[in-house]
């Protein structure tokens, strides 16, 4: 990043397209990050504005105002707060959008008086045609003492102006849009006088907010000039109403809707979608369908990667010359990286169906219509959210979460969302399913490995209601209920955005993830491959002492000693210790071990078995799905991946608390290690059990 | 008895009188809800709770508690 570039910082509304001028403004040129010490996503992008400028974009956390009631929040009022932070803006950008464009610009004169140089946007300008809307934008700009892009991100219109505007930043003015002030003269006239240097609005705003503003000064700040709660939020709403008049008289003049020309959508669209039957129905169809096209739809792109990483393996051990670093690659490092890559097909099509949803504007009439059922058990409609995205990763979903308002509500709702089936559960129950379960149809339609996907994804969901209610009962948390909801109009879902971000998330999964997966199937091949004492080193003696009385094969002798070295090497040995707690599941060795490697992450669960049976094999021609339907007890004769077996480890893994990145993320949003120590015996738990009680029945 | 949002019945437009602040979030005054303003109820969800309301333009749900809380004046206009 150039420091001669322009900083901007985009600002909005949620709901208002700002992302969307973030995405056509910036491209695919976009860094995700996070800011130091909390987990708000940080989106900065770059864009080229002539030949010569350029700028640095920045897109802020959406907010209703500059009263922040959330961490999102927070980073929007501590950046402008701060003129020395690095990405402090040299301009503003204000994204409206046309039908909203009173509460939109409630924001811009808050930020306008804190003199920052600050363009409004008003997007979705290809909508006013038929919502009847008129704006008379030479008089807004003049009363709004501001520059006006009038713009449309999905008929592709205004982005060259915009630029245009924020290359000439520097004649845009800083003047104030009202004096706030007078809402308490005589407490403002004090405050002025005491801090002479700062400007009044940020003083007021540093008072009001819980932000982190040069402590000390801070203090004094606020020492100085104590009030109580309650007549802050007084002055708070007197200033809110000061705004809206201000705002109000200016758009009665500027801002004219003729609304017989109003074609209305969204009420017979609601009538429908938030119907007391339809709604319910419309939303499980929704559902449905999601969970069957991830398991159809990606099952080819998988078995086409898996096997493309099976052939690429045998092709590196035959090519390479034979030695250590040739089986670290061929055994080691490619099925490493196949086993993240496996997840890219489902991964993507999950968060396809997820952006499209919270785009279009459905999630929230989903909120509205689950409220009151969601509340019985202690949840709130907005945990149906991080349910939902639950389903892609628990940790976005946990972070969801910060939008309720309730400290209970959100609480539960952060305890019970790992239960939902995250996409890292998929790859451990798509290729258990592909063994146990026939690949058959139910009533014609219906792919039977389909619908036992979907009854685990139910059961996911089942299990995160129950333990809401159960905990809904012990905790004693009171607290008032604030919920309101915003039900943004019905868009279609723009194709740029959706790709996007489904880019970016399969992007930031495989490197975020991938380093853990790949890290871990290296050390695994190690321990694997090397062992402690004779029994390791001597495995060939040993084996053909054992076999001097029958005729082996080559082959046959291979395997043997290859099998036997695995049995006798650390991994081995780690996994044999465990066997005892494990053998009741239904469980051998081997899948012990990808059970302890797989509590960083589930998805580790593929890739370790795919290194410990190539280690093991001395054919690297074969798939993991093959390589594990062929394991074999070798007392029993049975096969290991068995009806008992299978169903015992889906339940497993369909509650385990079996994510470390979970963990971090629970105790960073409740401040606690409690929390997190909760989830993870409480859930780990209840998988031991369930699974011992299924494969018990079922053996 | 108070007349409050929760009074209205579905497609019916009223006035906002006042109510108390401590029991009312900021964010809901800052979407449009003070008073002066119109609000509409347009939905009920489900089981009763919650409300959708146009307030003052803005589309938002609130459940009926914070509902009850707000004073409103019932206009004869858009009734029935």
């Amino acid at each position: 990043m150039s420091s001669s570039n322009i900083n901007v910082a985009l600002i909005g509304n949620p709901n208002t397209g700002k992302t969307s001028v973030f995405n056509q403004l910036t491209g695919l040129n976009q860094q995700v990050g996070n800011y130091p010490g909390i987990t708000v996503e940080k989106k900065i992008g770059f864009c080229k504005l002539t030949s010569k400028i350029k700028a640095n974009i920045l897109d802020l956390p959406g907010t209703y105002s500059l009263n922040a009631s959330s961490i999102d929040e927070n980073v929007v009022i501590e950046l402008l707060l701060n003129k020395n932070d690095k990405l402090y803006p040299d301009v503003a950008v204000v994204v409206a959008d046309v039908e909203n464009l009173k509460r939109n610009l409630l924001l811009f004169t808050q930020i306008k008086d804190l003199e920052i140089p600050t363009i409004l946007v008003i997007n979705m300008a290809d909508t006013m045609k038929f919502k009847g809307i008129s704006l008379d934008i030479p008089y807004l700009e003049e009363q709004f003492k501001t520059k006006i892009a009038l713009i449309s991100t999905r008929k592709e219109y205004g982005i060259e102006e915009l630029k245009e505007l924020i290359v000439n930043y520097k004649s845009l003015s800083t003047e104030p849009c009202l004096n706030a002030s007078s809402i308490d003269p005589d407490y403002f006239e004090t405050l002025q006088k005491t801090f002479p240097t700062q400007l009044l609005y940020k003083l007021w705003l540093v008072i009001t907010q819980d932000v982190n503003f040069l402590n000390l000064e801070r203090n004094e700040i606020q020492n100085s000039y104590t009030k109580s709660h309650s007549d802050l939020k007084r002055l708070q709403q007197k200033e809110t109403i000061k705004r809206y008049q201000f705002i109000n008289d200016i758009l009665k003049v500027g801002h004219k809707i003729d609304s017989s020309i109003a074609i209305d959508f969204r009420s017979k669209l609601d009538r429908v979608l938030t119907h007391r039957i339809w709604g319910y129905c419309l939303f499980f169809a929704i559902l449905f369908f999601i969970f069957q096209s991830i398991f159809e739809w990606s099952k080819a792109p998988m078995e086409f990667i898996d096997a493309t990483f099976a052939d690429f393996s045998l092709y590196a051990s035959e090519s390479l010359p034979a030695g250590v670093l040739t089986n670290l690659i061929s055994q080691g490092i490619i099925p490493g990286i196949g086993g993240i890559l496996i997840f890219i097909p489902q991964i993507a099509f999950l968060f396809l169906f997820i952006s499209v949803l919270e785009e279009s504007g459905y999630m929230s009439r989903v909120v509205f219509l689950m409220d009151k059922l969601m509340r019985k058990f202690g949840l709130s409609g907005k945990s149906v959210i991080p349910l939902i995205s639950g389903t892609a990763c628990a940790i976005p979903a946990i972070m969801a979460s910060r939008n309720i308002e309730n400290w209970k509500e959100r609480l539960i709702t952060i305890l019970v969302t790992p239960f939902t089936t995250c996409s890292a559960r998929l790859p451990v129950y798509a290729i258990i399913i592909a063994l146990v379960i026939p690949d058959t149809r139910v009533l014609g339609i219906f792919n039977l490995q389909g619908l036992t996907l979907m009854l685990l994804y139910l059961l996911g969901f089942g299990m995160a209601i129950f333990s809401a209610y159960v905990l809904n009962k012990i905790l004693k948390i009171k607290g008032k209920t604030f919920f309101v909801v915003e039900m943004p109009n019905y868009k279609l879902p723009m194709f740029k955005n959706v790709a996007i971000n489904v880019i970016e998330k399969t992007r930031s999964f495989i490197f975020g993830a991938g380093k853990i997966i790949l890290a871990i199937s290296i050390v695994l091949w190690f321990l694997a491959s090397y062992g402690p004492g004779k029994k390791f080193n001597d495995a060939e003696a040993i084996i053909t002492a054992k076999n001097t009385n029958s005729t082996l094969s080559k082959l046959e002798f291979k395997d043997k000693v290859a099998a036997y070295k695995l049995e006798n090497s650390y991994i081995g040995i780690m996994g044999k210790a465990i066997e005892p707690v494990i053998f009741p599941l239904g469980y051998d060795w081997k899948i012990g071990i990808a059970i302890i490697s797989s509590f960083a992450a589930r998805e580790v669960f593929v890739g370790t078995l795919a290194t410990i049976y190539s280690v093991g094999d001395n054919d690297n021609d074969n798939t993991i799905k093959n390589k594990m339907g062929a394991e074999i007890n070798p007392e029993t004769g049975a096969k290991i991946f068995n009806f008992a077996t299978g169903i015992s480890l889906l339940l497993f893994y369909a509650f385990a608390m079996q994510c470390a990145s979970t963990l971090a993320i629970t105790k960073k949003e409740t401040n606690t290690w409690k929390w997190p120590l909760v989830q993870l015996v409480f859930m780990s738990g209840l998988a031991y059990i369930v699974a011992l009680v299924a494969f018990q029945i079922l053996k | 008895m108070r007349t409050t949002i929760n009074s209205l019945k579905k497609g019916e437009t009223a006035i906002i009188k006042e109510f108390d602040i401590d029991s009312i979030p900021l964010k809901l005054l800052e979407m449009g809800c003070l008073p002066g303003n119109k609000v509409q109820l347009l939905q009920i969800a489900p089981f009763g709770d919650p409300l959708y309301l146009n307030i003052n333009g803005s589309h938002l749900a609130i459940r009926i508690e914070t509902a009850n809380e707000i004073e409103v004046e019932i206009l004869n206009t858009n009734s029935k």
